[in-house]
């Protein structure tokens, strides 16, 4: 007998928003393995560009927020091809470094703009006031419709779906799985892994849209390191290469620290220890590398006692 | 498989403490208020001090009978210091909760973020230590009773020009702070009207410890008064830093100093600073005395910046309700923005067309390792 109060439209919201960063960034580092920890500074450019152009420019909300989210892919594009050389531990420094350079850069742009122009004699002709640097976007005009965050996620879960699914998915999942074996087989794996953190920016891009009409006021700080690692866990909670893993991480996720409010200030000391517990009990994340409908599958297969697991199908963990 | 039991123990009995731990609470005799605050995070410090000036306040007024014949009862929600969690918990209390006002938040980010949800809603929200300009600006229904950057920055020029008697002056401003931009403009444009000239300008970031290229050049070019906005973690190393190099100017910063860490940070460094902020502890008034005296009763420790302005706060609503005379959340808001004159600890509240407190900032020196009371000013 839940009564669906705005309260719970908000956390819905942000769920929404969650689910389509998730995803996007198991993209990422989940199928191509190429492990990100700027995906917060992709959702920065996505949120400034869509709020600067419906709030500046009186922009229609879905045209700024596909420009926000193609100028996020750009970027990943264009800063993917030098970064996706590395490997391991020193990509994940240089998507760090990544996403600090996005938030800086919004920080300092009106000095910077400003200085600039003033230099070339055209001070009158740029705004003084662009990102608003460190005092923060406010009064960004309010997009609250669930319908724009769940329809974006459903088309962030089809499209990512059928990337995965088509030959260039296996292309970047074979290089998720070994890299040297991918390029032994001719692959192009530098194309393909460009392309992923590219799509995955995308994505990002439109939940940083979203994010910044929802709440209506950002600040370059929302989009720090903090955010990303949030993102993150969802997909690691969820199971690296597992879609659906993803979705059900970012609910998770989403609901646990609203579930924990009752217990107060205690509430980000027990957040952690369920997490602690999960990662125990599932170190390969809820879902592992599965999809939800091949577990049910198995399940249903079961229940009808047709035998045990199918074939290739490892049998769910039966605790 | 014992692990695995074991955990999966452990995990039955967190869930079973989540179903248990909602409070049972007793409907319609009490006048119910949220407060979002940062009580977990970065900056949990100022939660738990605005947590137990509330407490304070809420006691003492229950004990003389609470307002309207009912006694106060305020619901505390975690923010984090996060903006995405202060529209959930603002969502949560009014919804879920159903409170007449909220209180906070306390970081200007969040309340910006949450106060949208409680003014669509139409339910008061009311901070006491988001200090940004732009917070009231989000609707009618939003208020506030502190001082704002804006006047901040400004009465710091103030102090700089007519009391530190300075003609010229510097500033060291954190780049990625709004509350050390805001302030710096601010006291750029008012120093600049009184006369004086700014020499220069240097930057820093939250975190920095080394402080000396950007005190070098400030070194090159001597102001009277070196003004800095910003924390005091970053701020005593910067004095410890500007007394190696020798620096003779004098420093000057506002409530972000305010802080008995500072004294204990930057040690002797800190001796005849100026600090301009809200409260003093040892100003002769009887608000003062008697929250320095009820604080050292309960909680056994003096009360800090944060600790006053959320005290005052609940007095400042608990004032309207009562010319209200009804528990009403359209009647409380219109009785707010007539607040008039109402004493507390922090200075006398008369809330502006802006729905901003009017009151008197303080000016305090640092002097023999102690803030002293200079005096109460408003330019």
């Amino acid at each position: 007998m839940i009564e669906i109060s705005s309260y719970h439209i908000q956390v819905l919201a942000f769920m929404g928003i969650n689910i389509i960063l998730a995803v996007s960034l198991n993209l990422i580092n989940g199928f191509t393995g190429q492990f990100s920890l700027g995906h917060a500074g992709f959702m920065a450019i996505g949120a400034y560009t869509a709020a600067i152009l419906t709030k500046a420019c009186g922009w229609p909300f879905l045209l700024a927020t596909l420009a926000g989210a193609l100028l996020a892919f750009a970027f990943g594009l264009l800063l993917g091809i030098p970064i996706l050389r590395l490997k391991g531990d020193y990509l994940a420094i240089a998507t760090f470094g990544l996403s600090e350079i996005v938030r800086v850069a919004i920080v300092n742009f009106d000095d910077v703009t400003m200085k600039a122009a003033t230099l070339v004699g055209l001070q009158d002709l740029v705004p003084k006031e662009i990102t608003r640097g460190a005092l923060g976007y406010p009064a960004i005009p309010e997009v609250k419709s669930l319908v724009w965050i769940y329809g974006w996620a459903f088309v962030t879960c089809l499209i990512l779906r059928n990337i995965v699914r088509s030959s260039e998915g296996r292309a970047i999942s074979s290089i998720g799985e070994d890299e040297l074996a991918a390029e032994s087989l001719g692959i192009n794996t530098a194309r393909y892994k460009t392309l992923s953190f590219a799509i995955g920016a995308f994505f990002a891009g439109v939940a940083g849209a979203l994010f910044a009409h929802w709440v209506t006021y950002i600040k370059a700080d929302l989009f720090k390191i903090d955010k990303s690692i949030e993102i993150l866990l969802m997909v690691v909670l969820g199971g690296m290469g597992s879609l659906s893993g993803s979705v059900l991480g970012a609910v998770v996720l989403t609901l646990l620290p609203e579930y924990l409010r009752v217990f107060a200030q205690w509430r980000m000391v027990i957040y952690p220890i369920l997490l602690i517990l999960l990662m125990l009990t599932r170190p390969e994340g809820l879902l592992g590398r599965r999809e939800l409908s091949t577990i049910l599958g198995v399940l249903y297969t079961r229940a009808m006692g047709r035998g045990g697991p199918a074939p290739g199908n490892p049998p769910v963990a039966a605790e | 498989m014992r692990m695995k039991s074991i955990v999966a123990a452990a995990a039955a009995v967190l869930l079973g403490a989540l179903v248990c731990a909602a409070p049972l609470r007793a409907e319609g005799e009490t006048i119910k208020l949220g407060a979002v605050l940062p009580l977990t995070g970065g900056i949990a410090a100022f939660g738990m001090e605005s947590k137990d000036g509330i407490n304070l306040a809420v006691d003492e007024i229950n004990a003389k009978g609470g307002v309207l014949g009912k006694k106060l009862e305020v619901l505390f929600e975690d923010d984090k210091g996060d903006p995405a969690d202060t529209t959930n918990a603002v969502s949560k209390l009014i919804n879920t909760d159903k409170v007449l006002a909220i209180l906070g938040s306390v970081a200007s980010s969040c309340t910006l973020a949450g106060a949208p949800v409680a003014n669509s809603a139409k339910i008061p929200m009311i901070t006491h230590n988001s200090t940004n300009d732009k917070v009231t600006g989000v609707g009618e229904y939003v208020f506030r009773t502190c001082f704002i950057d804006s006047f901040q920055g400004a009465t710091s020029a103030y102090v700089a020009a007519k009391i530190i008697k300075a003609k010229t002056a510097a500033l060291v401003t954190d780049v990625n702070s709004d509350y050390s931009k805001g302030l710096g403009e601010a006291f750029t444009a008012k120093f600049k009207e009184l006369g004086g000239t700014i020499t220069g300008e240097v930057s820093y970031q939250q975190n920095d410890v080394n402080f000396s290229s950007q005190l070098t050049k400030l070194k090159g070019t001597p102001a009277d008064v070196i003004f800095i906005p910003g924390y005091y973690t970053e701020v005593a190393l910067i004095l410890k830093q500007a007394k190696q190099l020798k620096i003779g100017s004098v420093f000057l910063g506002a409530d972000g100093w305010d802080d008995p860490k500072l004294l204990e940070l930057a040690a002797d460094a800190a001796d005849g600073t100026y600090i301009v902020t809200h409260y003093s502890a040892d100003q002769k008034t009887p608000e003062v005395e008697k929250l320095v005296k009820a604080y050292q009763d309960k909680y056994k420790r003096g009360p800090a910046v944060t600790d006053a302005l959320a005290y005052d706060m609940v007095y400042v609503v608990a004032d309207a309700m009562k010319r209200a005379g009804k528990a009403d959340s359209q009647a409380l808001r219109d009785a707010l923005a007539a607040t008039k004159d109402l004493k507390g600890a922090t200075g006398s509240v008369t809330m502006n067309k802006d729905r901003n407190a009017d009151k008197n900032a303080i000016v305090l020196k640092v002097e023999g390792g102690k803030m002293k009371f200079v005096e109460s000013v408003k330019p």
